[in-house]
């Protein structure tokens, strides 16, 4: 009996390893092992000003047209979402059938996401936040290139909200 | 040329061209789409208060950090260079519900009647500016990620929380814009 206990796997008293708080963590840091020079993270910087240009010539930014979807109002961004889901879909099949590296030759790598309640509580409460600002996170950074200053106060208000996530974490229900 | 990239860009080209941020980031460097972790590292960066969530070595992540300030410069580029003079075209039942609560003003993406420096000092400013920002913040990392993140990255990759997110999403924006919104509106 003694040894059986032993050798059975403690799985519902087990600590949370990092791991699963990473798993939590949706894949929000450390995705890559290979370590390049600082001046390398301009090329993300490039494909942001791809984005950010889309962003506003889309109207994607736009309160507006946050209120037409939620209103059932117009297509668009329905359109824009669905097509940009279906685009990525395929590239990630491709990058997966074909076992396409990165162009540095590192191995494009999947971590499978868990489910747990904050992606439904948490989920929630974003999109009354995005039906309110108008902006996903995104967004929010191209309404202040185009001259809406103010929508830095929202950032920072959103940084605060992600900051007493981090501080309560621990007590919520996940 | 340039005309036809002033005008507004329909969904399609827009999809599109978004879903294709998803296999450059991956080519680029291993990187998932995904914005609202830059919230994150800031916290990380900034005020990490030895809180277990902000300690890792947010260095690391400094890649999302640059793809934000591309955004941030890819849009100064559109509303300069690519700027469309004309005032944005809304729905009709829109435009009607809206100036009901004396939002009139078109001429930017960013309503002027609601989002400005002179609508933060009242209450229904603070309340869509204060409060909606927190919303965003905190609900983006309970839940894991953001429209970029769940919506886009995580049903390319099929992942079924994210389809459970951004149906969450959905729902939330639902409510807010049909019966909070317009309370608020009324402040």
């Amino acid at each position: 009996m003694e040894t059986l206990q032993k050798n059975t796997p403690i799985i519902s008293t087990a600590p949370v390893t990092d791991y699963e708080v990473r798993s939590q963590d949706t894949m929000c840091t450390n995705d890559s092992v290979q370590q390049h020079p600082w001046w390398y993270n301009f090329k993300y910087a490039a494909v942001g000003i791809l984005f950010g240009i889309v962003f506003v010539k889309a109207e994607i930014i736009s309160w507006f047209r946050i209120q037409e979807m939620f209103r059932l109002q117009s297509f668009h961004m329905y359109g824009v979402i669905g097509t940009a889901i279906a685009v990525g879909a395929l590239s990630v099949f491709l990058i997966k059938k074909f076992r396409i590296k990165t162009i540095h030759g590192e191995p494009i790598t999947f971590t499978p996401k868990k489910f747990n309640k904050g992606q439904v509580i948490g989920g929630l409460i974003f999109g009354l936040g995005w039906a309110l600002t108008g902006a996903c996170p995104g967004p929010l950074f191209a309404q202040i290139g185009t001259g809406a200053i103010v929508v830095a106060v929202v950032v920072l208000s959103a940084v605060a909200g992600t900051w007493v996530y981090g501080y309560f974490r621990e007590k919520l229900p996940h | 040329m340039l005309e036809v990239f002033k005008q507004p860009w329909p969904w399609y080209v827009a999809g599109g061209l978004i879903g294709l941020i998803v296999p450059a980031l991956l080519l680029l460097g291993n990187k998932h789409f995904g914005i609202s972790a830059n919230l994150r590292h800031a916290c990380a960066a900034c005020f990490p208060a030895n809180i277990k969530f902000f300690k890792y070595d947010w260095k690391k992540e400094a890649w999302n950090l640059f793809f934000v300030g591309g955004i941030f410069v890819g849009a100064i580029i559109a509303a300069t260079l690519l700027a469309d003079p004309n005032p944005i075209q809304v729905d009709p039942r829109l435009t009607q519900e809206l100036a009901g609560y004396g939002i009139t003003d078109y001429s930017n993406m960013v309503p002027n009647d609601l989002l400005s420096w002179e609508a933060l000092f009242t209450v229904r400013g603070i309340i869509m500016m204060v409060a909606g920002g927190f919303l965003v913040g905190f609900g983006t990392r309970y839940a894991g990620g953001c429209t970029s993140g769940h919506a886009i990255m995580g049903i390319s990759d099929l992942q079924v929380p994210s389809i459970i997110a951004t149906c969450c999403f959905m729902a939330g924006g639902f409510i807010m814009a049909n019966l909070i919104l317009p309370i608020i509106m009324r402040l």
